[in-house]
Protein backbone atom coordinates (compact mmCIF):
# COMPACT_ATOMS: atom_id res chain seq x y z
CA UNK A 1 0.00 0.00 0.00
CA UNK A 2 1.36 3.70 -0.89
CA UNK A 3 1.61 6.59 1.74
CA UNK A 4 -1.75 8.82 1.32
CA UNK A 5 -1.70 13.02 1.54
CA UNK A 6 -3.88 15.10 2.03
CA UNK A 7 -3.47 17.88 0.13
CA UNK A 8 -6.55 20.36 0.49
CA UNK A 9 -10.10 20.90 2.02
CA UNK A 10 -12.80 23.35 1.76
CA UNK A 11 -16.43 23.70 3.36
CA UNK A 12 -19.89 25.06 3.37
CA UNK A 13 -20.76 26.53 6.58
CA UNK A 14 -23.01 24.45 8.29
CA UNK A 15 -26.34 25.33 9.17
CA UNK A 16 -29.98 26.23 7.81
CA UNK A 17 -28.79 27.03 3.93
CA UNK A 18 -31.96 28.72 2.56
CA UNK A 19 -31.16 30.20 -0.35
CA UNK A 20 -28.82 27.07 -1.50
CA UNK A 21 -29.74 23.71 -3.16
CA UNK A 22 -28.15 20.00 -2.46
CA UNK A 23 -26.30 20.24 -5.57
CA UNK A 24 -25.05 24.38 -4.81
CA UNK A 25 -23.83 23.16 -1.68
CA UNK A 26 -21.59 20.12 -2.70
CA UNK A 27 -20.34 22.16 -5.31
CA UNK A 28 -19.04 24.83 -3.08
CA UNK A 29 -17.73 22.59 -1.29
CA UNK A 30 -16.14 20.99 -3.79
CA UNK A 31 -14.14 24.01 -5.68
CA UNK A 32 -13.04 25.45 -2.27
CA UNK A 33 -11.39 22.43 -1.98
CA UNK A 34 -9.74 21.79 -5.55
CA UNK A 35 -8.56 25.68 -4.96
CA UNK A 36 -7.14 24.87 -1.71
CA UNK A 37 -5.44 22.00 -3.16
CA UNK A 38 -3.59 24.74 -6.12
CA UNK A 39 -4.61 21.59 -8.42
CA UNK A 40 -6.86 22.14 -11.64
CA UNK A 41 -9.80 19.95 -11.90
CA UNK A 42 -8.37 17.91 -14.81
CA UNK A 43 -6.00 16.46 -11.99
CA UNK A 44 -8.84 14.82 -10.74
CA UNK A 45 -9.24 11.14 -11.27
CA UNK A 46 -12.20 10.00 -9.13
CA UNK A 47 -14.67 11.27 -6.64
CA UNK A 48 -15.92 9.15 -3.45
CA UNK A 49 -19.25 11.41 -2.03
CA UNK A 50 -20.51 10.52 1.47
CA UNK A 51 -24.05 11.12 1.42
CA UNK A 52 -26.76 9.47 3.61
CA UNK A 53 -30.14 10.02 2.05
CA UNK A 54 -30.68 11.99 -1.11
CA UNK A 55 -33.45 10.11 -1.17
CA UNK A 56 -35.79 11.42 1.82
CA UNK A 57 -34.17 14.29 2.53
CA UNK A 58 -34.41 16.25 -1.21
CA UNK A 59 -36.15 13.53 -3.25
CA UNK A 60 -32.62 12.76 -5.19
CA UNK A 61 -31.01 9.07 -5.96
CA UNK A 62 -28.43 8.77 -7.98
CA UNK A 63 -26.12 11.77 -6.65
CA UNK A 64 -22.84 10.58 -7.97
CA UNK A 65 -23.67 11.47 -11.54
CA UNK A 66 -25.61 14.85 -10.14
CA UNK A 67 -22.42 15.79 -8.37
CA UNK A 68 -19.96 15.03 -11.44
CA UNK A 69 -22.12 16.39 -13.98
CA UNK A 70 -22.56 19.82 -11.84
CA UNK A 71 -18.78 19.83 -10.56
CA UNK A 72 -18.37 19.87 -14.64
CA UNK A 73 -15.69 16.87 -14.24
CA UNK A 74 -17.64 14.15 -16.48
CA UNK A 75 -16.68 11.76 -17.21
CA UNK A 76 -14.64 10.69 -14.48
CA UNK A 77 -15.91 7.94 -12.04
CA UNK A 78 -18.05 9.63 -9.11
CA UNK A 79 -19.30 7.01 -6.30
CA UNK A 80 -22.03 7.79 -3.45
CA UNK A 81 -21.34 6.12 -0.68
CA UNK A 82 -23.85 5.61 2.72
CA UNK A 83 -23.69 3.82 6.09
CA UNK A 84 -25.80 6.50 7.70
CA UNK A 85 -24.40 9.17 9.95
CA UNK A 86 -20.45 7.70 8.93
CA UNK A 87 -21.14 8.05 5.52
CA UNK A 88 -18.72 10.95 5.10
CA UNK A 89 -15.62 9.28 6.21
CA UNK A 90 -16.79 6.04 4.98
CA UNK A 91 -16.28 7.90 1.45
CA UNK A 92 -12.63 9.19 2.48
CA UNK A 93 -12.04 5.66 3.33
CA UNK A 94 -13.01 4.22 -0.45
CA UNK A 95 -11.17 7.57 -1.78
CA UNK A 96 -8.20 6.52 0.78
CA UNK A 97 -7.77 2.87 -0.76
CA UNK A 98 -8.34 3.60 -4.16
CA UNK A 99 -4.94 5.72 -3.94
CA UNK A 100 -3.17 3.27 -1.48
CA UNK A 101 -3.53 0.58 -3.84
CA UNK A 102 -2.20 2.37 -6.69
CA UNK A 103 -5.37 2.85 -8.46
CA UNK A 104 -5.56 6.63 -8.50
CA UNK A 105 -3.35 9.19 -7.76
CA UNK A 106 -5.18 12.11 -7.16
CA UNK A 107 -9.28 11.80 -5.41
CA UNK A 108 -12.14 13.97 -4.20
CA UNK A 109 -13.71 12.40 -1.02
CA UNK A 110 -16.39 14.54 -0.12
CA UNK A 111 -19.74 14.47 2.09
CA UNK A 112 -22.90 16.18 1.76
CA UNK A 113 -26.57 16.39 3.48
CA UNK A 114 -29.37 18.84 2.70
CA UNK A 115 -31.68 18.28 5.48
CA UNK A 116 -33.77 20.83 5.72
CA UNK A 117 -35.66 20.45 2.95
CA UNK A 118 -38.11 17.97 4.33
CA UNK A 119 -40.76 18.47 6.70
CA UNK A 120 -40.49 14.90 8.66
CA UNK A 121 -36.44 14.82 9.08
CA UNK A 122 -36.72 12.95 12.71
CA UNK A 123 -38.31 9.75 10.43
CA UNK A 124 -35.73 10.25 7.91
CA UNK A 125 -33.15 9.97 10.80
CA UNK A 126 -34.74 7.28 12.07
CA UNK A 127 -33.82 4.85 9.03
CA UNK A 128 -30.39 4.89 10.53
CA UNK A 129 -31.78 2.87 13.08
CA UNK A 130 -33.66 -0.73 12.66
CA UNK A 131 -36.87 0.16 10.68
CA UNK A 132 -38.39 -3.19 11.50
CA UNK A 133 -37.43 -3.17 15.50
CA UNK A 134 -37.06 -0.27 16.74
CA UNK A 135 -38.40 2.26 14.50
CA UNK A 136 -41.40 0.54 14.22
CA UNK A 137 -42.38 0.13 18.06
CA UNK A 138 -42.08 4.31 18.31
CA UNK A 139 -38.22 4.87 18.73
CA UNK A 140 -36.71 7.98 17.68
CA UNK A 141 -32.88 8.09 16.94
CA UNK A 142 -32.25 10.34 20.29
CA UNK A 143 -34.27 8.09 22.42
CA UNK A 144 -31.56 4.94 21.43
CA UNK A 145 -28.88 7.34 22.69
CA UNK A 146 -31.05 8.38 25.57
CA UNK A 147 -31.09 4.72 26.62
CA UNK A 148 -27.38 4.39 26.25
CA UNK A 149 -26.96 7.59 28.69
CA UNK A 150 -29.73 6.38 30.81
CA UNK A 151 -27.51 2.70 31.16
CA UNK A 152 -24.29 4.78 31.31
CA UNK A 153 -25.93 6.56 34.59
CA UNK A 154 -26.69 3.84 36.09
CA UNK A 155 -23.59 1.78 35.63
CA UNK A 156 -21.07 4.37 36.40
CA UNK A 157 -23.06 7.12 38.32
CA UNK A 158 -22.74 10.09 35.75
CA UNK A 159 -24.37 12.87 36.31
CA UNK A 160 -26.73 15.40 34.12
CA UNK A 161 -24.44 17.92 35.60
CA UNK A 162 -21.22 16.10 34.05
CA UNK A 163 -23.01 14.75 30.81
CA UNK A 164 -24.06 18.80 29.82
CA UNK A 165 -20.83 20.22 30.44
CA UNK A 166 -19.88 18.34 27.03
CA UNK A 167 -22.70 20.84 25.42
CA UNK A 168 -21.31 23.72 27.14
CA UNK A 169 -17.90 23.02 25.88
CA UNK A 170 -18.82 22.45 22.64
CA UNK A 171 -20.73 25.58 22.05
CA UNK A 172 -17.65 27.42 23.51
CA UNK A 173 -15.35 25.86 20.90
CA UNK A 174 -18.64 26.26 18.28
CA UNK A 175 -18.39 30.09 18.90
CA UNK A 176 -15.02 30.51 17.37
CA UNK A 177 -15.38 28.79 14.17
CA UNK A 178 -16.70 30.89 11.43
CA UNK A 179 -18.25 27.88 9.28
CA UNK A 180 -19.93 26.33 12.98
CA UNK A 181 -24.00 26.45 12.94
CA UNK A 182 -24.52 27.57 16.53
CA UNK A 183 -22.08 30.40 17.25
CA UNK A 184 -23.34 31.33 20.86
CA UNK A 185 -22.20 30.30 24.47
CA UNK A 186 -24.61 28.50 26.51
CA UNK A 187 -24.76 27.62 30.18
CA UNK A 188 -24.99 24.27 32.22
CA UNK A 189 -28.44 26.04 33.23
CA UNK A 190 -29.98 26.68 29.94
CA UNK A 191 -28.27 22.48 28.74
CA UNK A 192 -30.28 20.82 31.81
CA UNK A 193 -33.26 23.10 31.51
CA UNK A 194 -33.52 22.92 27.66
CA UNK A 195 -37.16 21.16 26.12
CA UNK A 196 -36.84 17.51 26.84
CA UNK A 197 -36.60 15.73 23.85
CA UNK A 198 -36.10 11.89 24.76
CA UNK A 199 -35.51 11.75 28.88
CA UNK A 200 -32.43 12.38 29.96
CA UNK A 201 -31.61 14.06 27.08
CA UNK A 202 -32.78 17.80 26.22
CA UNK A 203 -32.86 19.42 22.99
CA UNK A 204 -28.86 20.82 23.99
CA UNK A 205 -28.02 17.40 24.40
CA UNK A 206 -28.46 16.83 20.77
CA UNK A 207 -26.91 17.67 17.58
CA UNK A 208 -29.12 19.45 15.14
CA UNK A 209 -30.52 19.16 11.58
CA UNK A 210 -28.00 20.74 9.83
CA UNK A 211 -27.06 21.27 5.45
CA UNK A 212 -23.44 21.31 4.43
CA UNK A 213 -21.18 19.94 2.72
CA UNK A 214 -17.24 19.55 3.01
CA UNK A 215 -14.47 18.08 0.33
CA UNK A 216 -10.86 16.72 0.60
CA UNK A 217 -8.37 16.81 -2.07
CA UNK A 218 -5.95 13.17 -1.30
CA UNK A 219 -3.16 12.06 -3.09
CA UNK A 220 -0.61 10.08 -3.61
CA UNK A 221 2.36 11.03 -0.71
CA UNK A 222 5.13 10.98 -3.67
CA UNK A 223 3.03 12.82 -5.91
CA UNK A 224 1.85 15.24 -3.08
CA UNK A 225 5.05 17.57 -3.20
CA UNK A 226 4.62 18.27 -6.77
CA UNK A 227 1.40 20.23 -5.64
CA UNK A 228 1.91 21.67 -2.08
CA UNK A 229 4.99 22.67 -0.03
CA UNK A 230 6.45 19.76 2.43
CA UNK A 231 5.08 21.67 5.56
CA UNK A 232 1.44 21.99 4.36
CA UNK A 233 1.17 18.31 3.67
CA UNK A 234 -0.53 16.01 6.24
CA UNK A 235 -0.35 12.02 5.61
CA UNK A 236 -3.43 9.46 6.25
CA UNK A 237 -1.53 7.60 8.77
CA UNK A 238 -4.57 5.09 9.08
CA UNK A 239 -8.12 4.57 7.86
CA UNK A 240 -10.28 1.70 10.05
CA UNK A 241 -14.04 0.94 9.87
CA UNK A 242 -15.04 -1.38 12.02
CA UNK A 243 -19.19 -2.95 12.15
CA UNK A 244 -21.74 -3.89 15.39
CA UNK A 245 -25.39 -4.73 14.98
CA UNK A 246 -27.57 -2.14 13.42
CA UNK A 247 -30.40 -2.63 16.54
CA UNK A 248 -28.73 -1.04 19.57
CA UNK A 249 -30.82 -4.12 21.28
CA UNK A 250 -28.22 -6.63 19.82
CA UNK A 251 -25.46 -5.61 21.94
CA UNK A 252 -24.14 -6.41 25.15
CA UNK A 253 -23.02 -3.37 26.23
CA UNK A 254 -24.70 -0.19 25.93
CA UNK A 255 -22.25 2.32 27.37
CA UNK A 256 -19.51 1.62 24.82
CA UNK A 257 -19.13 1.35 20.84
CA UNK A 258 -17.95 -1.90 20.02
CA UNK A 259 -16.57 -1.08 16.47
CA UNK A 260 -15.03 2.18 17.79
CA UNK A 261 -12.94 0.34 20.33
CA UNK A 262 -11.89 -1.91 17.43
CA UNK A 263 -11.47 0.62 14.99
CA UNK A 264 -9.20 2.99 17.09
CA UNK A 265 -7.31 0.14 18.10
CA UNK A 266 -6.48 -1.23 14.68
CA UNK A 267 -5.83 2.78 13.59
CA UNK A 268 -3.10 3.46 16.27
CA UNK A 269 -1.77 0.01 15.46
CA UNK A 270 -1.09 1.26 11.54
CA UNK A 271 -0.74 4.36 12.62
CA UNK A 272 2.45 3.02 15.33
CA UNK A 273 1.06 5.42 17.84
CA UNK A 274 -0.74 5.58 20.88
CA UNK A 275 -3.55 7.41 21.95
CA UNK A 276 -1.91 9.73 24.59
CA UNK A 277 0.21 11.12 21.44
CA UNK A 278 -2.57 12.24 19.98
CA UNK A 279 -2.86 16.24 20.03
CA UNK A 280 -5.94 16.60 18.86
CA UNK A 281 -9.39 14.78 18.37
CA UNK A 282 -12.82 15.42 16.19
CA UNK A 283 -15.46 12.76 18.00
CA UNK A 284 -18.74 12.03 17.22
CA UNK A 285 -20.76 13.67 19.47
CA UNK A 286 -24.14 13.18 17.63
CA UNK A 287 -25.98 13.14 21.22
CA UNK A 288 -23.48 14.27 24.48
CA UNK A 289 -23.31 10.79 25.85
CA UNK A 290 -21.51 9.78 22.78
CA UNK A 291 -18.82 12.06 23.33
CA UNK A 292 -18.01 10.70 26.82
CA UNK A 293 -18.09 7.40 25.06
CA UNK A 294 -15.84 8.21 22.75
CA UNK A 295 -13.25 9.30 24.68
CA UNK A 296 -13.24 5.92 26.88
CA UNK A 297 -13.22 4.02 23.33
CA UNK A 298 -10.60 5.64 21.98
CA UNK A 299 -8.48 4.95 24.67
CA UNK A 300 -8.16 8.51 26.39
CA UNK A 301 -9.61 7.71 29.72
CA UNK A 302 -10.84 4.56 31.31
CA UNK A 303 -14.45 3.39 31.08
CA UNK A 304 -16.25 5.10 33.39
CA UNK A 305 -13.71 8.49 34.14
CA UNK A 306 -15.54 10.76 30.99
CA UNK A 307 -18.06 12.20 32.95
CA UNK A 308 -15.33 13.44 35.31
CA UNK A 309 -12.70 14.11 33.00
CA UNK A 310 -15.30 16.54 30.80
CA UNK A 311 -17.59 17.52 33.68
CA UNK A 312 -15.93 18.13 36.33
CA UNK A 313 -12.22 18.70 35.35
CA UNK A 314 -12.91 20.05 31.94
CA UNK A 315 -10.35 18.24 30.68
CA UNK A 316 -11.05 18.01 27.03
CA UNK A 317 -11.07 22.14 26.45
CA UNK A 318 -8.35 23.55 23.61
CA UNK A 319 -6.52 25.27 26.79
CA UNK A 320 -6.28 22.43 28.51
CA UNK A 321 -2.79 20.92 28.15
CA UNK A 322 -2.31 17.94 29.55
CA UNK A 323 -5.15 16.12 27.45
CA UNK A 324 -6.27 15.74 24.08
CA UNK A 325 -8.26 18.80 22.57
CA UNK A 326 -11.64 17.64 21.92
CA UNK A 327 -13.72 19.15 19.11
CA UNK A 328 -11.81 22.18 18.50
CA UNK A 329 -14.69 23.07 15.64
CA UNK A 330 -17.73 22.92 18.19
CA UNK A 331 -18.04 18.89 17.30
CA UNK A 332 -20.97 17.90 15.59
CA UNK A 333 -23.17 19.55 18.95
CA UNK A 334 -22.05 22.89 17.75
CA UNK A 335 -20.71 23.32 14.63
CA UNK A 336 -23.17 21.18 12.73
CA UNK A 337 -24.22 18.13 11.85
CA UNK A 338 -25.23 17.46 7.89
CA UNK A 339 -25.02 13.68 8.00
CA UNK A 340 -22.79 13.24 5.03
CA UNK A 341 -20.64 15.58 5.24
CA UNK A 342 -19.56 15.41 8.74
CA UNK A 343 -17.07 12.57 8.34
CA UNK A 344 -15.04 14.71 5.91
CA UNK A 345 -15.92 17.65 8.46
CA UNK A 346 -14.12 16.12 10.75
CA UNK A 347 -11.25 15.19 9.11
CA UNK A 348 -10.87 18.72 7.58
CA UNK A 349 -10.91 20.33 10.90
CA UNK A 350 -7.91 17.90 12.23
CA UNK A 351 -6.17 18.77 8.56
CA UNK A 352 -6.70 22.60 9.82
CA UNK A 353 -5.28 22.11 12.90
CA UNK A 354 -2.42 19.93 12.42
CA UNK A 355 -1.41 22.61 9.63
CA UNK A 356 -1.69 24.87 12.28
CA UNK A 357 -4.37 26.42 9.67
CA UNK A 358 -5.09 30.15 9.57
CA UNK A 359 -8.68 28.81 9.71
CA UNK A 360 -8.58 27.58 13.14
CA UNK A 361 -6.43 30.49 14.29
CA UNK A 362 -8.86 31.42 17.48
CA UNK A 363 -9.35 27.65 18.44
CA UNK A 364 -6.20 26.31 17.83
CA UNK A 365 -5.09 22.99 19.80
CA UNK A 366 -1.69 22.84 20.73
CA UNK A 367 0.39 20.42 18.25
CA UNK A 368 2.84 18.89 20.45
CA UNK A 369 3.19 15.50 19.09
CA UNK A 370 1.46 16.05 15.18
CA UNK A 371 -0.87 13.23 15.60
CA UNK A 372 -5.10 13.63 15.48
CA UNK A 373 -8.06 11.49 15.67
CA UNK A 374 -10.83 11.29 13.95
CA UNK A 375 -14.28 8.75 15.29
CA UNK A 376 -17.26 9.23 12.73
CA UNK A 377 -20.22 6.59 14.18
CA UNK A 378 -23.30 5.28 11.57
CA UNK A 379 -26.51 5.23 13.61
CA UNK A 380 -26.08 3.73 16.81
CA UNK A 381 -22.86 2.53 16.51
CA UNK A 382 -23.68 0.33 13.45
CA UNK A 383 -20.72 1.34 11.62
CA UNK A 384 -17.57 3.34 12.79
CA UNK A 385 -15.02 4.95 10.99
CA UNK A 386 -11.44 6.19 12.14
CA UNK A 387 -9.02 8.02 10.76
CA UNK A 388 -5.23 8.75 12.19
CA UNK A 389 -3.43 11.93 10.55
CA UNK A 390 0.20 13.15 11.02
CA UNK A 391 2.26 15.68 9.61
CA UNK A 392 4.78 13.09 9.73
CA UNK A 393 4.95 10.83 6.69
CA UNK A 394 6.59 8.25 8.94
CA UNK B 1 -46.47 -2.35 3.30
CA UNK B 2 -49.26 -4.90 3.96
CA UNK B 3 -46.94 -7.45 3.35
CA UNK B 4 -44.24 -5.93 5.40
CA UNK B 5 -46.47 -6.16 8.67
CA UNK B 6 -47.94 -9.71 7.51
CA UNK B 7 -44.40 -11.03 7.51
CA UNK B 8 -44.20 -10.80 11.01
CA UNK B 9 -46.92 -11.75 12.39
CA UNK B 10 -45.03 -14.52 14.24
CA UNK B 11 -42.87 -12.67 15.81
CA UNK B 12 -44.66 -9.16 16.45
CA UNK B 13 -47.64 -11.06 17.71
CA UNK B 14 -46.59 -14.00 18.98
CA UNK B 15 -43.10 -13.41 20.10
CA UNK B 16 -41.55 -16.11 18.47
CA UNK B 17 -37.88 -15.90 17.71
CA UNK B 18 -35.51 -19.07 17.06
CA UNK B 19 -33.07 -21.31 19.34
CA UNK B 20 -29.89 -22.51 17.93
CA UNK B 21 -29.74 -25.79 18.35
CA UNK B 22 -26.01 -25.86 17.89
CA UNK B 23 -25.06 -23.66 20.57
CA UNK B 24 -28.46 -22.79 22.30
CA UNK B 25 -28.81 -19.53 22.05
CA UNK B 26 -32.22 -17.75 21.60
CA UNK B 27 -32.57 -15.08 19.30
CA UNK B 28 -35.34 -12.53 19.16
CA UNK B 29 -36.03 -11.06 16.46
CA UNK B 30 -35.48 -14.06 14.37
CA UNK B 31 -32.31 -14.89 12.66
CA UNK B 32 -31.63 -16.98 9.39
CA UNK B 33 -28.05 -17.77 10.85
CA UNK B 34 -26.76 -18.39 14.20
CA UNK B 35 -23.97 -15.40 14.59
CA UNK B 36 -21.73 -17.53 16.94
CA UNK B 37 -22.08 -20.93 14.73
CA UNK B 38 -22.74 -19.97 11.57
CA UNK B 39 -23.05 -23.13 8.97
CA UNK B 40 -22.68 -24.98 12.33
CA UNK B 41 -25.83 -23.84 13.10
CA UNK B 42 -29.33 -24.94 13.34
CA UNK B 43 -32.18 -22.48 13.58
CA UNK B 44 -35.87 -23.51 15.05
CA UNK B 45 -38.48 -21.15 16.06
CA UNK B 46 -38.61 -20.69 19.80
CA UNK B 47 -41.63 -19.06 21.42
CA UNK B 48 -40.36 -16.87 24.38
CA UNK B 49 -42.47 -16.17 27.96
CA UNK B 50 -42.68 -12.74 27.26
CA UNK B 51 -41.46 -11.85 30.86
CA UNK B 52 -38.58 -9.65 31.08
CA UNK B 53 -36.59 -6.67 33.19
CA UNK B 54 -36.33 -3.28 31.73
CA UNK B 55 -32.29 -2.80 30.80
CA UNK B 56 -32.68 0.54 30.33
CA UNK B 57 -35.32 2.97 28.80
CA UNK B 58 -36.13 6.93 28.12
CA UNK B 59 -38.95 8.43 28.01
CA UNK B 60 -39.71 10.18 24.42
CA UNK B 61 -41.41 14.14 24.03
CA UNK B 62 -40.34 14.49 20.86
CA UNK B 63 -42.22 11.41 18.73
CA UNK B 64 -42.28 10.54 15.06
CA UNK B 65 -45.39 11.74 12.86
CA UNK B 66 -47.02 7.95 13.85
CA UNK B 67 -46.65 8.26 17.35
CA UNK B 68 -47.72 12.18 18.01
CA UNK B 69 -50.89 11.39 20.05
CA UNK B 70 -48.75 8.95 22.57
CA UNK B 71 -46.27 11.50 23.39
CA UNK B 72 -44.76 11.52 25.92
CA UNK B 73 -44.14 7.30 26.45
CA UNK B 74 -41.82 5.06 27.25
CA UNK B 75 -39.71 3.36 25.30
CA UNK B 76 -37.41 0.78 26.57
CA UNK B 77 -34.96 -2.06 25.65
CA UNK B 78 -35.98 -5.27 27.65
CA UNK B 79 -33.85 -7.91 28.30
CA UNK B 80 -36.15 -11.34 28.45
CA UNK B 81 -35.63 -14.56 30.70
CA UNK B 82 -34.60 -16.64 27.76
CA UNK B 83 -31.50 -14.16 27.33
CA UNK B 84 -32.53 -11.95 24.22
CA UNK B 85 -33.12 -8.12 24.36
CA UNK B 86 -35.81 -6.18 22.19
CA UNK B 87 -37.44 -2.59 21.89
CA UNK B 88 -40.88 -1.65 23.30
CA UNK B 89 -42.76 0.52 24.82
CA UNK B 90 -43.52 0.45 28.32
CA UNK B 91 -47.68 1.03 28.93
CA UNK B 92 -47.15 2.51 32.47
CA UNK B 93 -46.81 5.89 34.12
CA UNK B 94 -43.51 7.37 32.88
CA UNK B 95 -42.40 8.47 36.55
CA UNK B 96 -42.80 5.33 37.71
CA UNK B 97 -40.47 3.31 35.26
CA UNK B 98 -37.15 2.24 36.10
CA UNK B 99 -33.95 -0.22 35.36
CA UNK B 100 -34.35 -3.60 36.79
CA UNK B 101 -38.44 -2.87 36.85
CA UNK B 102 -39.82 -6.38 35.58
CA UNK B 103 -42.13 -6.49 32.55
CA UNK B 104 -44.56 -8.95 30.98
CA UNK B 105 -45.85 -8.96 27.26
CA UNK B 106 -49.00 -7.16 26.26
CA UNK B 107 -50.79 -7.09 22.71
CA UNK B 108 -51.66 -4.03 21.87
CA UNK B 109 -52.22 -1.36 18.64
CA UNK B 110 -48.73 0.29 18.01
CA UNK B 111 -49.13 3.15 16.00
CA UNK B 112 -52.77 4.28 13.86
CA UNK B 113 -53.63 3.36 10.97
CA UNK B 114 -50.82 5.00 8.14
CA UNK B 115 -51.10 5.40 4.45
CA UNK B 116 -52.44 2.40 3.36
CA UNK B 117 -55.04 2.07 6.18
CA UNK B 118 -53.29 -0.60 8.01
CA UNK B 119 -53.25 -0.79 11.15
CA UNK B 120 -50.37 -2.12 12.77
CA UNK B 121 -50.55 -4.34 16.15
CA UNK B 122 -47.55 -5.80 17.79
CA UNK B 123 -46.50 -6.09 21.13
CA UNK B 124 -45.76 -3.77 24.05
CA UNK B 125 -45.19 -4.03 27.69
CA UNK B 126 -46.40 -3.74 30.74
CA UNK B 127 -45.27 -3.56 34.45
CA UNK B 128 -45.93 -7.18 36.57
CA UNK B 129 -48.84 -6.75 39.07
CA UNK B 130 -47.58 -7.72 42.46
CA UNK B 131 -49.64 -10.08 44.05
Amino acid sequence: MRDVAIIGYGQTKFGELWESSFRDIIVEAGVKAIKDANIEGDDIEAMYVGNMSGGLFVGQEHIASLIADYAGLNPIPCTRVEAACASGSLALRSAYLSVASGCHDVVLAGGVEKMTDVADATSAIATAADQEWEAFFGATFPSLYAMMARRYMYEYNLTLEQLSMWSVIAHDNGSKNPYAQFRFKTTLEQVMNASPVADPLTLMHCSPVSDGAAALIICDADKAEEFAPKDEIIYIRASTQASDTIALHGRKDMTSLNAAKVASEKAYKLAGVSADKMDVAEVHDCFAINGLILLEDLGFCKKGDAGKIVGDDERIRIDYDDFVSVNPSGGLKAAGHALGATGIRQVGEIYWQLKQDKNCKDRQASIKNGYGITANVGGSGGTVCVHVLSDKRK
Amino acid sequence: MVVRTWRHINERYNLIGTRCKTCGTVYFPSRNVCPKCRRRGELEPYKLSGKGKIYTYSIIYTPPKDFEKMAPYVIAVIELDEGPKLTAQVDCDINEVYIGMPVEVAFRRIKEDGKDGVISYGYKFKPIEEL
